[in-house]
């Protein structure tokens, strides 16, 4: 099953041509329209009409995160804000949050994108999908949602949480489909056992998750638990939202919306392309968007590519499971924390110089982050009372800075490691990679 | 009058207590007399010790994180009732206490009450007015 069969199974030669004409004319728009771009490309001496093949592409400067912050908020976008129809945000390295903008026809092609995605997971109009990525600025809620309305399933726009109305509803609603990050699905499946209901009995048809780093153990337990097979969903906020790949029915790694995104990936270190099957970062160009159009965006995540025709009859390349990341970005409950923010927010508090570990666990399905800092003069008051209250100050700054709750443990001086050159901050003992 | 305790930030886990006491031996620092306030992950170790500025200094050197807390010392009589007469009086006086600890006097049928709280020259004063004595720090370092 297809949603877009002549575009999907396109010979790799037409696509080619496809993208190669798209990647120009977006070149040319975001030199014009985009002051970010036109004065990048003129430093590097790399103008518009210079992308003569796809291999041209190389020319071109890479965009990181910081660059997208620096324009904060609306210094990225190629059109008028009356063209503007949602905005959406995500957390930034440090401070300001990334924005990304989207005009009526960008709605339309993040809707497209998923709905080739919920199509290969065989999601159509007889389903029901309980949505349980959260709604708002994150990405994750309102892409599903469009893709859904866009394949003409019904959708449930129940968001994060409640667990135990979740269950109450897809077993009531009768969902079909469910999408949910890795381990809120097996925090779901756990709760609804505990209450005695079996999760394979929902008749679950297919399960789309994302938005957090998963082992292949984790996705056959979620699969034992609903009876069903998971799919795996890739999307950034700063390249549109969820869709950017999908798996198909072979579950043989995520095609990559070709027509809609180019791909490629580098060595981290010399930023150098490297080839096919070769892991490395993930550098993703918008090739169809309008409102604001992101050329090399630097993903930081690791994987590698594949061009070879799949199984499932679809050309497009397909990319691994992410396997790790080139900077300190962590993903806590489908949340990108940089370890950044939790300085600042001690620095918030007034510890001038902080000194603190972040430590990812998940002691059963869910995560949870511990935040050791260690005690300073800024932050020991002679007082138990006092002492309980900067540590509630220090959680309640984090969470304001992160969006995420976390345990803090006051540890005493110089016990947390030292480093010389880039401080290593995060302890992951997830083991997801 | 006022006597510099030691307040010192502790993990709360197990031998932590042994590192700051072998570090004051090694200063040959005494103490005088000790009391630990807990939670289930850290603790502040109060300490009265003979010479506390030199106390700060080895303790610090060591990588412990030391603050100096004025406290005051007040003489009462080691009977039964002996602590309730000071602590009447302070209550009496809507004085909030943040904590106390005791210990034995050399003289006879003494004892000493080690006393903090937020506003303590106004502690001191009311003591006065009630006739309590006030230790001289002198005498607690030197016991």
């Amino acid at each position: 099953m297809f949603w877009n069969e002549e575009i999907e199974t396109m010979p790799r030669q037409d696509l080619e041509e496809l993208q190669l004409k798209k990647l120009q004319s977006t070149v040319k728009r975001a030199f014009d329209k985009i002051p970010y771009y036109h004065k990048r490309y003129s430093e590097a001496e790399v103008y518009p009409e210079d992308i003569e093949t796809l291999k041209d592409i190389e020319k071109l400067p890479f965009i990181t995160k910081d660059d997208l912050r620096e324009s904060y908020p609306f210094g990225l976008f190629a059109v008028d804000i009356r063209e503007i129809k949602e905005l959406h945000s995500s957390s930034g390295t440090t401070g300001k949050p990334v924005v990304s903008g989207y005009t009526e026809k960008d709605l339309d092609t993040w809707a497209e994108t998923i709905a080739r995605g919920l199509t290969m997971m065989g999601i159509g109009e007889d389903d029901i999908l309980q949505n349980t990525h959260g709604y708002g600025m994150f990405t994750g809620g309102f892409g599903v949602h469009y893709g859904c309305h866009k394949v003409g399933a019904a959708i449930i726009p129940i968001s994060t949480g409640q667990t135990r109305r979740q269950i109450e509803i897809m077993s009531d609603f009768g969902a079909t489909g469910l999408i949910f990050t890795p381990s809120y699905g097996i925090h779901l499946a756990e709760v609804a056992l505990e209450d005695g209901i079996d999760p394979k009995e929902f008749g679950i048809k297919a399960i789309g998750f994302g938005a957090e780093g998963w082992t292949e153990e984790i996705r056959q337990r979620v699969e034992e638990l609903f009876g069903t097979k998971a799919y795996n969903i890739y999307g950034l906020t700063e390249l549109m939202g969820p869709g950017v790949g999908v798996e198909c029915a072979a579950q043989k790694g995520l095609h990559i919306a070709e027509d809609i995104y180019y791909p490629e990936i580098i060595d981290p270190n010399t930023q150098k392309v490297l080839g096919e099957n070769t892991p490395g970062e993930l550098v993703l160009t918008n090739l169809e968007r309008e409102g604001m159009p992101v050329i090399r965006f630097r993903t930081k995540d690791l994987t590698k590519l594949t061009y070879e025709k799949c199984e499932c009859g679809r050309t497009h390349a397909r990319m691994s499971r992410i396997t790790g990341r080139s900077d300190d970005m962590i993903k806590v409950k489908g949340v990108a924390i940089f370890p950044s923010q939790i300085e600042k927010a001690l620095l918030k508090i007034g510890d001038v110089e902080p000194h603190y570990m972040i430590i990812v666990t998940r002691p059963g399905t869910l995560d949870e982050i511990e935040v050791k800092v260690e005690a300073s003069h800024d932050i020991f008051f002679d007082g138990i009372k006092e002492m309980m209250a900067i540590q509630k100050k220090i959680g309640k700054s984090i969470e304001n800075e992160t969006g995420i709750r976390v345990k803090v443990t006051l540890v005493e001086p110089k016990t947390l490691p030292r480093f010389e050159g880039k401080a290593k901050r995060v302890i992951d003992e997830r083991n997801l990679h | 009058m006022k006597i510099k305790q030691l307040s010192i930030f502790l993990q709360n886990r197990m031998g932590s207590l042994s590192k700051p006491l072998e570090v004051l031996t090694v200063a040959d620092v005494n103490i005088r007399a000790m009391c630990m306030a807990d939670t289930s992950e850290f603790g502040i170790l109060r300490l009265v010790v003979d010479d506390p500025i030199k106390g700060k200094e080895a303790l610090e050197e060591n990588n412990f994180l030391v603050k100096i807390t004025d406290i005051i010392g007040v003489e009462m009589n080691d009977t039964p009732g002996g602590l309730t007469t000071v602590l009447r009086i302070i209550k009496d006086n809507l004085i909030d206490l943040e904590y106390l600890y005791a210990f034995s006097h050399e003289k006879e049928g003494k004892a000493i009450l080690l006393l903090h709280a937020d506003d303590i020259d106004k502690l001191i004063d009311i003591l006065t007015e009630n006739n309590i004595t006030i230790v001289p720090a002198s005498e607690v370092y030197n016991l």
